[in-house]
C-alpha cells in the first residue's frame, strides 16, 4: 500500500509537469482566443491536470489506509496535501472562469510545493497522543484547503502584476516582482541542493553542546558551513565547519539555508545568463492574453471563497481542538499566532478592497504578500520558531 | 442640519448623497462624478454628516475603515513580534528573577532587552489588549454607522430610478429599440426564471437578488463582537477556572475550585509504539526517531464529598464514576474538565529498610516508610524500634551542618533516625540517605540496611472550567454565517427603463462578482432585445476593442 501510494504521487507530479507545458502551449498558441488550437491545447491541459489530481487523491487515500490516519501529520504529508489542494482549488476556479493562463502559473507553484515537501522525511509516522483525534483530519484539511484557495489569489495576482508592470522601465514594482521570482528560484535551489547531497550520500556526525549544556549528536546531510556550538567531528575525513555558531542558533538548519541560497543564486545567475532577460520579463509574454480585470476578479473571488474556509479550519476548528487537547482554546503558540496574523491580513485585504477601492496592482501585491505569510507560517514557523506545532 | 428634499419629492436625511427613492445625486460633488459610489447606496452616514462635538469626533474616528485597517495592521505586527522569542508562559521558570535570568542566559543581550521591554509577555500587556479593545469599539461603531442608513436606503429604493442615477452605474447601456415595451416584458420573464425578484413601475423594471448578502459584513462583525465580549467575561469571578494538580497513583485529592469533588488515581499508563506491532508501516519512522509516544493515560475514580467537604477530609466520599483520562479525552463533569497534561514516571513512593547489626548482620526486623507520610516511630519488636527524628524529602546537602530539602517531593529522601535495640535502649543516631549513611554522634553498632524501593507514577492534570465557551461558540457560528453570507452570495440589481423619448436604458450593479452579472445581462439580452451595455471600468476590454482584437 505504501509503495502504491508513492507511485501515485509520482504519477501526479509528472502529470502536473506535463500539464504545465500543455497550458504553456495553450497560452502560446495562435493569437486568437477563439481559435481551435487554443481550445484543443486548453482541453488537453486541463484533462491531464485532472488525471494528475485524481492520482494525487489516490496517493492521499492509499496513504490514509496504510497509516490508519489522515496523512497530514508531519511536514512532508501536510505540505504535499497543501500542494494537492492548490491544484484542486485551481481546477475549481478554472471551471468558474476557464482561464488557461492561471494553470500555467498555478501548476508550477503546486509542483514546487510538492517538490519542497519531498525533501523532508517521507516515512509514515505513528500519531503521538496529542494528534490522536478526528480533529486532526477536520482541522488540518480544512485549514489547508482554505490556504490553497487563498494561494490561487496570489497566482492571479502574480499574473496581473507580470502583465501590468512595465518591464522596460526601472521601477520599484519591477524590482520587487523580480525579487519574488528570485525567492521562487531559491526554493528550487533548496530542492537542487538537498537532492544533490542526498544522491552523493553525504553524511557527517558531530557532537555539540546545546543551550542547556547537554552534549548531543547532530547528523549533517550537507557539508557543514556552520558548526553547532562547540562541535566535534565524529565522522572521519569530512569537512570541518567553517564557522562555529552560538548554542542558540541551529547551525545545521543555517547550513541548509546557506546551501539553498548558494545553489539558488547560481541557478538564478545561470538562468539570467541563458535568457539574457529578467525572469519576470521572460514570463510576461505568457500573461499577454490574460484579461487584467478577470485576473483582478479571480484574485478577489478566491480570497472571498478561501477566507471563510480558512477561518473555519485554521481558527474555529483549531480552537475547538486546542480546547480538547491542550485544555485551552487559545494559547498564543507561534503557529496559532501566525494563523491569526494570516487571518488579520486577509481581513485587512478585504476592507482595503471594499472600502478603500484597492483594486488592480495594489490588490495583486496584497494577494502575493498574503501567500508569503502563509508560506512563512508553513516553512519558517515549523523550522525556526519551535512551538507546539513543530511535529516534523 | 436640514433634511434634503429631492426633486422627486422624497425627503432624505441630512447628508444623503443619492436620493433614497429615485437615485438623483443630491450635491454637486456627486453630480460631477462619472460613476456613483454605490457602497452604501449614497446614504446618510452619521460619520460623514456631523463633525462638531467630541462625540462626533470619537464616532468618526472609530467608524473609519482606515482606522480599522490600521488597528488590524498594528495588532498583526505586534502579534508577530511576540513570536520572535518564546513567551513567559512557555519558559521553564516561575519567579521574576528566574525568568529574567532565563532570557539572559539563553538569548543574551537581545533576550534581556526583549524581557525588559515587556515583549516576553506581550499578549497580556495593557497596550496590546488596548489595541484589541479599540478594534472591538471600531467594529461596533463602524457597523452601526453603515448598517442603519444602508438598511433604510435599500428599503426605500424605488423601481423607477432617475436617468442621472442609471447612467452613472458601472454597467450601463442606452439605445433606440423597436418595441421597447415588449422587450422589457420579455426581460421580466427571463429574469424571473433566473430567480431575480422583479418589480415593475410603469415602463421601469428593477430586478434584484441576494440583497441579504449585504448584511453579511454586519452579521460577521456582530459575531466578532460577541466573541470579544465572551473573552472579556472570563475576567469575572466564577466564569473561568484554570488549575493544575499533581496526582500520584493510589492518591485521592480534592479537585481545586470544584464543589467537593475528589479524584483518585488508580494507575498512570505510558505507552510507546513498538516495532513489532507495526513494523511494516511505522518501522522506518521508529528507526529514525527512536521512541514515539503512543498514549498518556490516567485511570481515575471521581468521588464526591459530602456538603461542605474540604481538602484533606477523605471520609464519606461517594463514588461518582470511573474514567480514563487521555490526551484529547478529558474527564468531564459539572462544567469542569480534567485534562491529561503532564506526568512524572517512577517517583519514589516507599522505602523498605532492615535494622541490622553491622558485624553479624543479625536482623531486628523490616519496616517500610511511606515517603509521602512517614510515621514518627516504627515498632519492630518489643525492644527494637526506629524513630524518625526528621525527614528531608528532597535532600540537597548540608548548610552550616543543617540538612536542607529543596522541595516536598521525594526525589532524594534522607532521614535522621534513632535506632533502639536491646543493647542500646537509649538509641543510636544515624543519618540515612540513599546509598550512604552518616553517623553524626560517633560510630554505631547498628545500621538501617536498605532493602527495596517502590515507585509510582504521577499524573499532571489541568482542571478547567470555562463558562464563556458557549458565548464564544455562538460568536464563532454567527461570524461564519455572516462571512459566508457576505462572501458566497452577492447583491445584484438590474434596471431596465424606457425613457420619455423612447430610448431604452439598461444599468446594473452588484456589490461583487461583476463577471456573473455580465453573464446574467447577456442571458437576458439573448431573449429580449436590449441595448448593448458597457462596463465603464474595464480598461482592458476597451483597449482590446480599440485595437480590434
Amino acid at each position: 500500500m505504501v509503495e502504491v501510494s508513492s507511485t501515485l504521487l509520482f504519477i501526479a507530479f509528472v502529470a502536473y509537469l506535463v500539464a504545465t507545458f500543455l497550458f504553456g502551449g495553450a497560452v502560446k498558441s495562435s493569437s486568437s482566443k477563439a481559435s481551435k488550437s487554443y481550445e484543443r491545447w486548453g482541453k488537453l491541459a486541463i484533462t491531464v491536470t485532472i488525471i494528475g489530481f485524481l492520482s494525487n487523491i489516490g496517493y492521499f487515500i492509499t496513504r490514509w489506509i496504510a497509516a490508519g490516519h489522515a496523512p497530514v501529520s508531519n511536514l512532508f504529508e501536510f505540505t504535499t496535501a497543501f500542494g494537492m489542494l492548490v491544484v484542486g482549488a485551481f481546477i475549481l476556479i478554472y471551471f468558474i472562469y476557464r482561464i488557461t493562463a492561471l494553470g500555467l502559473f498555478a501548476l508550477p507553484i503546486a509542483i514546487i510545493i510538492i517538490g519542497y515537501a519531498s525533501m523532508f522525511p517521507k516515512e509514515i509516522t505513528p500519531l503521538i497522543p496529542a494528534l490522536k483525534s478526528y480533529w486532526l483530519t477536520v482541522h488540518v484539511i480544512t485549514a489547508a484547503l482554505g490556504e490553497a484557495i487563498l494561494a490561487i489569489s496570489a497566482v492571479a495576482g502574480l499574473i496581473y502584476l507580470l502583465k501590468n508592470i512595465d518591464m522596460t522601465k526601472k521601477s520599484k514594482q519591477r524590482f520587487w516582482i523580480e525579487a519574488v521570482m528570485f525567492v521562487v528560484v531559491l526554493v528550487l535551489g533548496f530542492i537542487v541542493a538537498t537532492t544533490s547531497f542526498t544522491l552523493a550520500g553525504y553524511k557527517a556526525e558531530f557532537n555539540y553542546v546545546n543551550k542547556e549544556e547537554q552534549v548531543l549528536k547532530m547528523e549533517y546531510h550537507m557539508p557543514p558551513i556552520f558548526g553547532m556550538n562547540e562541535s566535534e567531528a565524529i565522522t572521519e575525513n569530512r569537512m570541518q565547519p567553517l564557522m562555529e555558531m552560538p548554542p542558540l542558533v541551529n547551525a545545521k538548519k543555517l547550513t541548509i539555508v546557506t546551501w539553498s541560497v548558494i545553489f539558488g543564486t547560481i541557478l538564478y545567475i545561470l538562468l539570467r545568463l541563458i535568457l539574457r532577460k529578467r525572469i519576470a520579463a521572460v514570463l510576461q509574454p505568457f500573461t499577454k492574453k490574460a484579461n487584467s480585470q478577470f485576473m483582478d476578479e479571480i484574485g478577489y473571488r478566491s480570497v472571498l471563497i478561501g477566507f471563510p474556509v480558512f477561518t473555519l479550519g485554521a481558527l474555529i476548528f483549531a480552537m475547538i481542538w486546542a480546547h480538547e487537547a491542550w485544555s485551552r482554546f487559545w494559547g498564543w503558540d507561534p503557529k496559532e499566532v501566525w494563523a491569526l496574523i494570516t487571518w488579520l491580513f486577509y481581513a485587512a485585504f478585504l476592507h482595503l478592497r471594499l472600502s478603500k477601492g484597492w483594486e488592480g496592482k495594489k490588490s495583486a501585491w496584497l494577494a502575493l504578500i498574503g501567500f508569503i505569510i502563509i508560506m512563512f507560517n508553513l516553512v519558517a514557523v515549523n523550522l525556526i520558531i519551535a512551538g507546539l506545532h513543530s511535529y516534523a | 442640519m436640514d433634511k434634503i428634499v429631492c426633486t422627486c419629492g422624497n425627503v432624505n436625511p441630512a447628508g444623503t448623497l443619492l436620493c433614497e427613492s429615485c437615485g438623483r445625486p443630491l450635491n454637486k460633488e456627486t453630480a460631477e462624478k462619472k460613476l456613483v459610489d454605490m457602497r452604501y447606496e449614497g446614504s446618510a452616514r452619521r460619520s460623514q454628516t456631523y463633525n462638531k462635538t467630541i462625540i462626533d469626533k470619537v464616532w468618526n474616528f472609530f467608524s473609519s475603515v482606515k482606522v480599522g485597517v490600521w488597528l488590524i495592521v498594528l495588532i498583526l505586527v505586534a502579534a508577530s513580534i511576540g513570536t520572535i522569542l518564546p513567551q513567559v508562559f512557555y519558559v521553564p521558570a516561575t519567579t521574576e528573577e528566574d525568568i529574567a535570568a532565563y532570557y539572559e542566559r539563553i538569548y543574551g543581550t537581545f533576550g534581556t532587552l526583549y524581557y525588559k521591554l515587556g515583549l516576553s509577555d506581550l499578549y497580556s500587556s495593557w497596550w496590546f489588549q488596548g489595541l484589541i479593545g479599540m478594534l472591538g469599539i471600531s467594529l461596533i461603531i463602524a457597523s452601526l454607522d453603515r448598517v442603519i442608513p444602508l438598511y433604510k436606503s435599500l428599503k426605500k429604493q424605488k423601481t423607477k430610478r432617475h436617468f442621472s442615477f442609471l447612467k452613472r452605474q458601472r454597467i450601463y447601456g442606452i439605445g433606440n429599440i423597436e418595441n421597447g415595451e415588449e422587450s422589457i416584458k420579455k426581460a421580466e420573464e427571463k429574469l424571473k426564471t433566473m430567480r431575480y425578484n422583479v418589480k415593475r413601475e410603469g415602463n421601469a423594471l428593477l430586478a434584484e437578488r441576494g440583497r441579504f448578502s449585504r448584511w453579511g459584513p454586519y452579521i460577521n462583525h456582530l459575531g466578532l463582537i460577541l466573541f470579544l465580549f465572551g473573552v472579556m467575561l472570563r475576567a469575572l469571578p466564577g466564569f473561568y477556572v484554570d488549575e493544575t494538580m499533581w496526582l500520584r497513583e493510589g492518591e485521592t485529592l480534592y479537585i481545586p475550585k470544584t464543589e467537593g469533588y475528589f479524584l483518585e488515581s488508580k494507575e498512570f499508563i505510558y505507552e510507546t509504539y513498538s516495532k513489532e506491532e507495526s513494523e511494516e508501516v511505522f518501522g522506518d519512522a521508529i528507526d529514525r526517531v527512536g521512541t514515539i509516544a503512543k498514549n498518556y493515560q490516567t485511570n481515575v475514580v471521581l468521588h464526591k464529598g459530602p456538603e461542605g467537604a474540604v481538602a484533606g477530609h477523605l471520609d464519606d466520599l461517594t463514588f461518582e464514576k470511573e474514567a480514563a483520562i487521555q490526551v484529547n479525552k478529558p474527564l468531564k463533569f459539572d462544567n469542569f474538565s480534567v485534562f491529561q497534561m503532564d506526568f512524572r514516571l517512577d517517583e519514589l513512593a516507599s522505602m523498605t529498610f532492615q535494622l541490622q547489626d553491622k558485624e553479624t548482620a543479625e536482623s531486628f526486623g523490616e519496616f517500610t516508610i511511606n515517603l509521602a507520610d512517614p510515621k514518627p516511630v516504627y515498632e519492630l519488636s518489643e525492644d527494637a524500634k526506629v524513630e524518625i527524628l526528621d525527614y528531608y524529602a528532597d535532600f540537597t546537602g548540608f548548610e552550616d551542618g543543617v540538612p536542607q530539602s529543596q522541595s516536598p517531593l521525594p526525589n532524594n529522601p534522607a532521614f535522621l533516625v534513632k535506632m533502639y535495640t536491646p543493647e542500646f535502649p537509649k538509641g543510636e543516631t544515624s543519618f540515612v540517605m540513599i546509598k550512604e549513611t552518616l553517623e553524626p554522634l560517633g560510630e554505631n553498632q547498628h545500621k538501617l540496611a536498605f532493602q527495596s524501593v517502590e515507585t509510582r507514577d504521577v499524573s499532571g492534570l489541568t482542571v478547567r472550567k470555562d463558562l464563556t465557551l458557549p458565548i464564544l461558540m455562538l460568536g464563532g457560528v454567527i461570524f461564519m454565517i455572516g462571512v459566508a453570507q457576505g462572501s458566497y452570495w452577492n447583491h445584484r440589481r438590474i434596471w431596465i427603463q424606457q425613457l420619455e423619448d423612447g430610448q431604452v436604458v439598461v444599468a446594473a450593479h452588484t456589490n461583487k462578482n461583476w463577471l456573473s452579472i455580465k453573464k446574467d445581462m447577456d442571458a437576458v439580452s439573448e431573449v429580449a432585445n436590449l441595448p448593448k451595455y458597457e462596463d465603464q471600468q474595464d480598461e482592458d476590454s476597451k483597449a482590446e476593442k480599440e485595437e480590434g482584437v
